[in-house]
């Protein structure tokens, strides 16, 4: 009976140390895709990742190859691209964290009720939706209305993609927060609205600020929907009803133009390195924010 | 009610006429409550788990308003007002509460949490009155010369007995008419509950308590007069004296003699 129990935890850890090993094993496999990309930007990249990159709109085609076959670097950057993508981005973020942030406090604050169970299941609906979609979506309502291609519209497609998850980062925030809180705040003779805005979002903010983080690095790769929007333009642009370029729409202008395709590399290591910044300050933000 | 401590003969800050609570439609967590409180008093409500403290309680600031469900009928009066036709806002700003768990605002410093009924109200002060209300609403609860240096530093560093003196000083600041509390203390420890009891004993100079406890030597220390309450009517109320010597109802002799609760 005893040795039988002391052989059968034997087997056990050992079986417990094979699961183990395999799980490293597999974590491991996953990762070397990553490495791979890593590897590749970085040391494709790294050669035109220079100050041309940052303070000179897209070569042309022509001048491109000239230079190539001088022998002298690509004489343009990605300029226009970023300040598009700032452009586009950024009025996305002015549109969806003020949308995200209410719906998100209404949600939590409603949990019970039918018509925030409704906004709820869309939202999901919403955050599953491909970009593509979104993309065309925007373009029927916004770029044809407005009788072109856009920034705004552009960001409207953005903003439509961030919002669910806005939204959900919000209201799940917002749950996890003590009932007692709120009661606290309202026994002291508060309003409504001064408990959502000085105490609620202030003591989520970690998780709303990191949500939206997020959402930002999602969208900042986005190309398909920027296609049908924005479009691309050559050139800087700041007017929200021009067509704008975008640092992923560049990448993809530079994939199709053998003179340019080296370009590529060193744009995709620019957004990387946002998309990791972003990231980063997400987890710093998340971790020293905890109430 | 002849027996009710009312230290300087005075009209009461709270009057409850026929009050009751309810939360499904025709089930009563407080059923027709009447009595009241009187100036400069401590009362203990207590009670078997379920017997309607908290649900009456509450009531007094409105906080049942927060759930549609739930329906108080009857009048409270609050120096002379009626809680339940005065805008639930003005009531609070009367009523100060305190929760059972210490709940400083984890995002504010030690001085803006007793300065956070100010500040959710949008009351402007200027710097001298914010440090003279910090500095006396503090000092009321014992709390200053612990944080006096530490006044920028969150108010959940504290400990939990500072917290519950901090909260406590939070309700203070806005010189409310009664202070409720619904079991203050009981997720403190002794050294913490201790201090408590003795800073209410002190504030009583100044302010009406409620107090919800489970403990009957606290209510027996700390109190002037006993509540007690059985499936949500109001079976005694008396002076604590009286009320833990001779009992008028049954059901508090067995209450407080431990036969059942
Ligand atoms: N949110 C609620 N919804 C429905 N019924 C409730 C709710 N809160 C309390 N009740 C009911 O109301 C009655 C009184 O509850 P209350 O919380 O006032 O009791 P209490 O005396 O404070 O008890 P305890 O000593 O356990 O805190 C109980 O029967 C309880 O089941
Ligand atoms: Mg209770």
């Amino acid at each position: 009976m005893k040795r039988s129990g002391i052989a059968s935890i034997k087997a056990r850890k050992g079986k417990d140390r094979l699961v183990y090993w395999f799980v490293c094993l597999f974590s491991f496999l996953a990762m070397i895709p990553l490495f791979v990309i890593l590897y590749n930007v970085i040391s494709k990249g790294y050669k035109n990742f220079n100050l041309n990159l940052f303070t000179k709109g897209t070569p042309s085609s022509m001048d491109a190859l000239m230079a190539k076959m001088n022998g002298e670097p690509i004489p343009g950057g990605i300029l226009n691209g970023i300040t598009g993508s700032l452009l586009i981005v950024g009025m996305a973020i002015l549109f969806s964290v003020p949308i995200g942030l209410s719906v998100g406090v209404y949600l939590s604050e409603n949990r019970k009720h039918k018509f925030a169970r409704i906004i709820s299941f869309l939202a999901d609906l919403l955050q599953g939706m491909p970009s593509i979609v979104i993309g065309i979506i925007a373009y029927a309502w916004v770029v044809k209305p407005l009788g072109g291609y856009s920034a705004l519209a552009g960001s409207i497609a953005l903003t439509i993609m961030m919002l669910p998850m806005i939204i959900r980062s919000t209201e799940e925030t917002l749950k996890m927060l003590p009932q007692s809180y709120k009661e606290a705040g309202l026994a002291l003779g508060s309003s409504y609205t001064n408990v959502v805005f000085k105490i609620l979002i202030p003591s989520g903010f970690g998780g709303i600020f990191t949500g939206i983080l997020l959402a930002i690095s999602r969208v900042l790769g986005e190309t398909a929907p920027l296609m049908l929007t924005a479009l691309g333009a050559s050139v800087v642009n700041w007017n929200i009803m021009e067509p704008s370029s975008a640092i992923p729409l560049l990448i993809w202008d530079f994939y199709n133009d053998p003179n340019l395709v080296e370009m590529v590399w060193s744009s995709s290591l620019l957004l990387l390195i946002v998309i990791f910044l972003l990231n980063g300050i997400a987890k710093i933000v998340a971790r020293k924010w905890k109430v | 009610m002849e027996g009710i401590t009312n230290q300087n003969g005075m009209e009461p800050v709270l009057r409850f006429i026929d009050v009751s609570v309810s939360y499904t439609p025709g089930v009563y967590a407080v059923k027709n409550v009447s009595t009241a409180i009187y100036p400069n008093t401590i009362t203990a409500v207590m009670g078997p788990s379920g017997c309607g403290k908290s649900t009456l309680l509450r009531a007094i600031n409105r906080m049942h308003d927060l759930y549609a469900n739930i329906k108080t009928t009857g009048q409270i009066i609050l120096k002379g007002k009626d809680v339940l036709k005065t805008d639930p806002m003005e009531v609070r700003r009367m009523a100060g509460m305190v929760f059972q768990q210490p709940n400083p605002f984890p995002t504010m410093s030690i001085y803006d949490n007793v300065l956070a009924g100010y500040k959710l109200n949008g009351i402007k002060l200027n710097k001298e009155e914010k440090d003279e209300i910090v500095e006396d609403s503090l000092r009321n609860v014992a709390l200053w010369n612990e944080v006096k240096d530490a006044m920028n530093k969150r108010g959940s560093f504290l400990s939990g007995g500072q917290q519950q003196r901090l909260c406590i000083a939070r309700a203070l600041a806005l010189k409310p008419e009664v202070l409720l509390m619904d079991e203050p203390t009981s997720a403190l420890d002794p050294i913490s509950t201790n201090r408590i009891e003795e800073l209410l004993l002190e504030l009583r100079k100044q302010y009406s308590m409620l107090i919800v406890t489970h403990n009957m030597s606290q209510a027996a220390r700390i109190s002037d007069n006993s509540m007690f309450m059985y499936l949500g009517e109001l079976v005694e109320h008396n002076n604590t004296k009286q009320m833990f010597t001779k009992p008028r109802n049954r059901r508090t002799e067995e209450y407080l003699t431990g036969v059942f609760g």
